[in-house]
């Protein structure tokens, strides 16, 4: 079932407000990753198939994006991504310190919640989970031997995420619910990525585009340093009594597209099913 | 020190649609919020222009400041929220927990009211580019004795801390799907998550090495997957929240916020 279909399907209106055929309706659908407590989450979807703001202001820039099912897969991959990271992070003994399992051990949780939706909203759409390789192919990294490389990754993966859901923000503008939940996820990401960089030791936001991750994945913070906002060249604002051009940089986060994220994952993707 | 004032009306009126007007009252900070007028205002969403739309709003209190419709309405919401973040940290950094503060609360705090402040002038610098001065929602006045907060205690001003970060990154995600200008909607993304590790660091600075960063009772489930989701809030929660601290003392009103 394509997800124009579900999301068809799930605007019925038998569907939305008789209890007993929603019940029928969600049992002849498959891929819940975790069964009928899921069933809720095409409900919000239901409601955007209706949607038609903005319709006629966007077309033009809906031209040049990603369809919501290339948007959800593409934020799928990543959320397999991270979240078999951290598994095998998890499962590697002596890895990861007995004060940090907790921090890691809630990550993981967050990124596995986070498939499961993503799982659940596509649908039969849903790519399946490539093969990871977090060694990053030729780089030979020592991922679940070296604690400090676990952590460098762990970071450069939360920020890689953080960047790619606000990079998709505009691809979603037009379905309300959407753009919401992955605002929703955006956000948490950013909170896992302040965490783990303060556990190394940086801050929990980003000056400039420094970083302490091998040099091989200064993409995660290529353009960090913009200093262009929402159109305004704020290099020629006076902000030095507020920190000045650093403090630009930290106080906005910024995106990266769908093929600047796709450059930085390849480097973990064995296979790619899809 | 005058006794905040809650005032608290529902009432329905006769018309099409839901028309329940409900208008809050609160330590001179006033806002209305009426269903029926948000209904309306979703017209907005196929102007792409920025000149909010004349409502026929009746206005509480004609004095007040209106936040207005459309974009500008959420521009100028965002605003009024990154002025409280923004005065807040002021009064941090001029306070005696600051004084005695470790170097690294040092850095952190001074971090926080720069972030805040650069958000607040670059959120008036877009509207003041594409409304005239009176849309723009003025400079409020705050007063944080009314919420109580103790500037030379660390716990409250952490805990206060924390408690405007977490408000101001559900607001944003409760905020993005009103957004209609995709330029508008990415600067809202580009400052959410920095609230978002404001508010992660904040809360390992309370309770260091936790996994208070995203703990649970500031995060949602989606769907049944699990407790992994901030909030998303919407405009008229979380000014509910903000009047309820007490400390805004300028009034305003947020008639013509849109709701789709």
């Amino acid at each position: 079932m394509s997800f124009i279909k579900l999301l068809d399907k799930l605007s019925n209106e038998e569907v939305l407000n008789a209890k007993t055929s929603r019940k029928d309706s969600f049992k002849k659908m498959k891929n819940f990753g975790k069964g009928a407590a899921l069933a809720s989450i095409p409900f919000g979807l239901a409601a955007t198939s209706n949607k038609t703001k903005a319709a006629t202001m966007n077309m033009a820039a809906a031209a040049f994006q990603a369809s919501p099912t290339d948007v959800l897969n593409f934020a799928l991959t990543l959320e397999y991504l991270e979240r078999n990271f951290y598994q095998m992070g998890l499962d590697t003994d002596g890895l990861i310190p007995e004060e940090d399992r907790d921090v890691f051990g809630l990550i993981a949780e967050h990124e596995s919640d986070h498939v499961d939706f993503l799982v659940a909203a596509l649908g039969d759409d849903a790519i399946a989970e490539p093969e990871f390789d977090f060694t990053g192919k030729g780089l030979n990294l020592d991922t679940f031997s070296n604690y400090a490389t676990f952590m460098a990754l762990a970071q450069g993966f939360e920020d890689t995420g953080v960047r790619a859901y606000k990079g998709q923000a505009g691809a979603l503008i037009d379905n309300n619910d959407l753009l919401t939940y992955a605002l929703q996820i955006h956000s948490i990401e950013a909170r896992h990525a302040s965490q783990v960089r303060r556990m190394r030791g940086e801050k929990g936001w980003i000056t400039q585009n420094n970083n302490t991750l091998p040099d091989a994945f200064n993409a995660i913070y290529a353009g960090e340093e913009n200093l262009t906002i929402g159109g305004f060249d704020l290099s020629s604002v006076d902000f030095s009594a507020v920190g000045g051009n650093d403090a630009v940089t930290e106080a906005f986060d910024e995106p990266l597209t769908m093929d600047e994220v796709n450059a930085i994952a390849t480097n973990f993707i064995v296979t790619n099913d899809n | 020190m005058k006794k905040p004032v809650v005032k608290v009306e529902f009432g329905d009126k006769k018309g099409q649609g839901n028309s329940r007007r409900r208008f809050i009252k609160m330590s001179g900070l006033a806002f209305a919020g009426s269903t029926l007028l948000y209904a309306c205002s979703e017209d907005d969403d196929f102007n792409p222009g920025m000149e909010p739309e004349p409502e026929p709003t009746p206005d509480p209190d004609p004095e007040a400041f209106d936040l207005g419709s459309g974009d500008v309405g959420i521009l100028n919401y965002a605003l009024a929220l990154e002025q409280l973040e923004a005065a807040f940290y002021q009064m941090v950094l001029d306070g005696d927990y600051f004084a005695g503060a470790s170097d690294e609360e040092k850095t952190i705090m001074t971090d926080l009211r720069n972030h805040e402040v650069i958000h607040r002038e670059v959120l008036r610098t877009a509207l003041n580019s594409v409304v005239d001065e009176d849309m723009v929602i003025p400079e409020l006045e705050f007063d944080f004795s009314e919420a109580n907060v103790d500037f030379s205690d660390r716990t409250s001003v952490l805990n206060t801390a924390l408690l405007l970060e977490d408000t101001g990154v559900s607001a944003y995600n409760g905020a993005g799907k009103l957004i209609s200008n995709a330029d508008y909607l990415l600067v809202a993304g580009q400052i959410v998550s920095v609230e978002a590790r404001h508010a992660s660091a904040i809360a390992d600075l309370i309770n260091p090495g936790s996994t208070d960063f995203a703990r649970n009772d500031v995060l949602v489930d989606l769907g049944g997957s699990g407790v992994a989701y901030d909030k998303a809030q919407a405009p008229s929660e979380i000014l509910e929240a903000v009047v309820g601290l007490g400390v805004v003392q300028t009034p305003f009103t947020a008639n013509n916020l849109p709701t789709e």
